[in-house]
This record gives structure tokens, C-alpha cells and sequence, in this order.
């Protein structure tokens, strides 16, 4: 992929706003469709397409798998530690009302977190398998 | 039913396509009108995640798969009578069932008698936020979503210790 000069021009530029776009249907799934699921396969996809003009090489630099890995398990367990604080809180499992004073600013925490954990953990759940399949010994 | 035909042909074509490389591109293919069906359903939710993974990801894992392993498909030696009496019969018995299922948008579905008016009528309220599908996947469900991402995550590291790839890259 050493001569597709607008390929990898044209990449260097969508990649940014790829995960720009990524971060907005995660941060904007109150309103709009989307969620951590879509923002989180959205930003996976954009470290692929850079993995695949680039070089998974590269992309390891940028995102080690060890980093990946690690990550891919913290987002479940940002999205189970909720579940826990809300316990600890004095609440039921996963019941967001106890995280902040007034119920619907609670659950609007409470949905963040939890998105954000789903997302963490699709997107490096994809990163990795790009990894897996992508990287040829 | 534009969107439908061309699925149909999308999925013939998938089946007769000896060149793998041309089959992938084609799932993708099949994948964008699956969404495009789903947008015309109101269903932006399901669309948005079909294009992102069955379109985007899936396309580009197969292709990862392809270049690690071969690009033809051989011949088959006869015609497998059994899988297609099967799939026939399966699909033969999806349609008649199919004949049973309330109309699109039907009210009086079952699905919108049970808990689907507390959601449109109490979500607002308790949760706050326009959008009632984050409201269900994230808080009512909670549970459920917290299931499916501890499935993601138990794929991906089913598939990381099928492929033996976390001592090489690790």
C-alpha cells in the first residue's frame, strides 16, 4: 500500500472525523439515534481503515494490543462497577436514581458511564480482532 | 419491497459466487440494503448498527480472513440435495408464518400492548432523556445490555485464544 498517494491522503484526512463522528453518537444517543454500541464500532472502524492503508504495524504503535486488551475488559467492568456503586449507594443493582440527588440527572450519569463502558468495550473488542485476523506471521 | 427484491438477488448471488473476494463484497452490499430496509421501518437504531458492523467491520474482517487463506471456492462435487430440501423447507414454513404477524405499525401488536406504553408514557419522567431507545437498552435494560457486553467481550477473547494470536502480539 506504499503508492496509493490518495488513499492514504484522503484516510489521513477522514480518521479524525471518523472518531468525531464516533464521539458524537455516543455523546448525542439522548437525543438522536445511536449509542456506545454504534459509537463504539464507529471508532474501531476508523483505527482499521488507518490499519489498513497504514499497516497494522503502525496501528500497534498508536494502540498497543496489551493497551487493547486491557481496555476491552475495563469497559465491562466500568459498565459492572456502576452496577456496584449503585449497591454500594444503597440501591438496587444497576438502579441509577442513587448516583446523584435528583432521579433524572442520575440517570442521565448513569446511562453516560454505562455507554461509555459499552463503547470502550466494542471498540477494542474490534481493534483486537482486527489485530487477530490483520496481523500476518 | 424494491429493498427486499434486491436483497434476494443480493443473496442469490452471494450463494453462486465462486470468487470469495466478489462474495465479500457483496455481504457488504447485502448488508447496506438490509439497512437501508431497516430505515424504512423507522428503525434508525438497528440500521445504524447494521451498516457500522455488518457493512463496515464485517466486510473488512472477511477480507482480513481472505488474504490469510484462499480466494476461489472449489467446486462442489454434486449438488447437496438434503441442505437445500432444508433450507427450503425453513424457508416455506418463515413465510407461512410470516402470514400470522400483525401489520407493520399495528397498534394492537402484542409487542406495543405490554410494556411499550409505560416506556413512552413514564420514560420522560423518570429518565429524562428524548430518546427513548437509549432509555430502554441502558436503563430499563440495563441487565440485558450489561449481558451482551460481557458476550462481546467473551467473543473477543474466545477469538484471541482460538487464533493463539495474544502470546505473538502481546
Amino acid at each position: 500500500m506504499e503508492h496509493h498517494t490518495i488513499l492514504r491522503i484522503i484516510t489521513k484526512l477522514l480518521v479524525p472525523s471518523i472518531m468525531l463522528f464516533a464521539l458524537y453518537v455516543h455523546f448525542h444517543a439522548d437525543f438522536g439515534p445511536g449509542g456506545g454500541f454504534q459509537a463504539g464500532v464507529i471508532f474501531g472502524a476508523a483505527v482499521i481503515v488507518y490499519g489498513l492503508l497504514f499497516g497494522v504495524m503502525r496501528v500497534k504503535q498508536a494502540a498497543p494490543p496489551a493497551v487493547v486488551r486491557a481496555l476491552s475488559a475495563c469497559g465491562l467492568l466500568l459498565f459492572a462497577g456502576v452496577g456496584v456503586v449503585t449497591l454500594l449507594l444503597g440501591g438496587n443493582y444497576l438502579d441509577y436514581n442513587v448516583l446523584a440527588a435528583e432521579p433524572a440527572s442520575a440517570q442521565h450519569l448513569g446511562i453516560l458511564l454505562v455507554e461509555l463502558g459499552v463503547g470502550v468495550t466494542v471498540a477494542a473488542t474490534m481493534i483486537m480482532l482486527f489485530y487477530a485476523f490483520g496481523s500476518r506471521d | 419491497m424494491v429493498l427486499a427484491t434486491f436483497l434476494a438477488v443480493m443473496a442469490v448471488g452471494i450463494a453462486r459466487q465462486r470468487n470469495l473476494f466478489a462474495a465479500v463484497m457483496l455481504t457488504g452490499i447485502f448488508s447496506l440494503l438490509a439497512a437501508a430496509l431497516f430505515v424504512t421501518l423507522d428503525a434508525v437504531d438497528v440500521a445504524f448498527t447494521e451498516a457500522a458492523v455488518g457493512a463496515g467491520i464485517t466486510t473488512v474482517l472477511l477480507l482480513a480472513t481472505l488474504a490469510r487463506t484462499a480466494h476461489r471456492q472449489r467446486e462442489a462435487r454434486r449438488v447437496p440435495v438434503a441442505a437445500l430440501v432444508v433450507v427450503l423447507g425453513c424457508g416455506a414454513l418463515l413465510m407461512y408464518a410470516v402470514a400470522d404477524l400483525p401489520a407493520v405499525g399495528d397498534a394492537r401488536a402484542p409487542a406495543h400492548q405490554h410494556v411499550a406504553p409505560r416506556y413512552i408514557e413514564q420514560s420522560p419522567r423518570e429518565i429524562g432523556i428524548p430518546n427513548m431507545v437509549t432509555s430502554v437498552l441502558a436503563s430499563y435494560r440495563g441487565y440485558d445490555t450489561l449481558g451482551e457486553v460481557a458476550v462481546i467481550f467473551t467473543a473477543g477473547i474466545g477469538v484471541l485464544a482460538l487464533l493463539g494470536v495474544a502470546r505473538r502480539c502481546g
